[in-house]
């Protein structure tokens, strides 16, 4: 039982480390390009160890199999993407700054545009 | 042993939920601002499942999948506005 209980410490700890990291990068890093990899990646990275510590808690020092866990880290892990999408194509609508040296920067017109055009 | 590590994690998540809280109040542009208020709700559902660890019951999970639906969906809404400028046409 030593073991099981250090493998969920384990994955509660880096879990919860992961997604600081990303928070600070939320924090940290200069446009919103690069902003929005911090927190779709690495927090949900973060909170899908911490799940799974969860579930291991659940199923070993409680009586039955705890599902609920495997739906959060299933929903979780199927829509941090599509919002990441969404949120970049909003910045790119919006024709926000980029920082100085960005390797084939984003159209300054007609990007959001045709997009629009494109989902039209 | 797996108190220390659950309060070390919550520590740590609390840590991350003031860091977006930083980034929601300064922002430059409303993108930024959505973009804090998704990752809150992703650390929210976090904290809410190592609160459920403490207390030993899995009856907070009904709550923290709650959270992710809705913000998940209110993402979705907000950059559906700023794209569109409408909801539902």
């Amino acid at each position: 039982m030593f073991l099981v209980e250090l493998i969920i410490s384990l994955c509660l700890v880096f879990g919860a480390l992961i997604a600081f990291i990303g928070a600070l990068g939320l924090v940290r890093l200069p446009d919103i390009y690069s902003r929005l990899h911090g927190p779709t990646k690495a927090s949900t990275l973060g909170v899908g160890a911490t799940l799974f510590g969860s579930f291991l808690v659940f199923t070993f020092f409680h009586d039955g199999i705890s599902m609920q866990e495997a739906l959060i880290t299933a929903f979780i892990f199927t829509t941090a993407p599509v919002s990441a999408n969404m949120l970049a194509k909003a910045a790119l609508h919006r024709q926000l700054p980029w920082v100085k040296g960005t390797q084939n920067p984003p159209k300054p017109v007609g990007n959001g545009a045709e997009q629009q055009s494109a989902e039209n | 042993m797996l108190t220390y590590a659950v309060y070390i994690a919550l520590l740590l998540f609390a840590a991350a939920i003031l860091l977006c809280l930083y980034r929601l109040l300064r922002g430059p542009d409303i993108v930024d601002r959505i973009l804090a208020l998704d990752t809150l709700a992703i650390n929210l559902i976090a904290i809410i499942v190592l609160t459920g660890i403490l207390m030993g019951s899995n009856i907070l999970f009904e709550a923290a999948l709650l959270i992710a639906l809705m913000g998940f969906i209110s993402t979705v809404a907000l950059t559906r506005y700023l794209l569109r400028g409408d909801l539902i046409e």
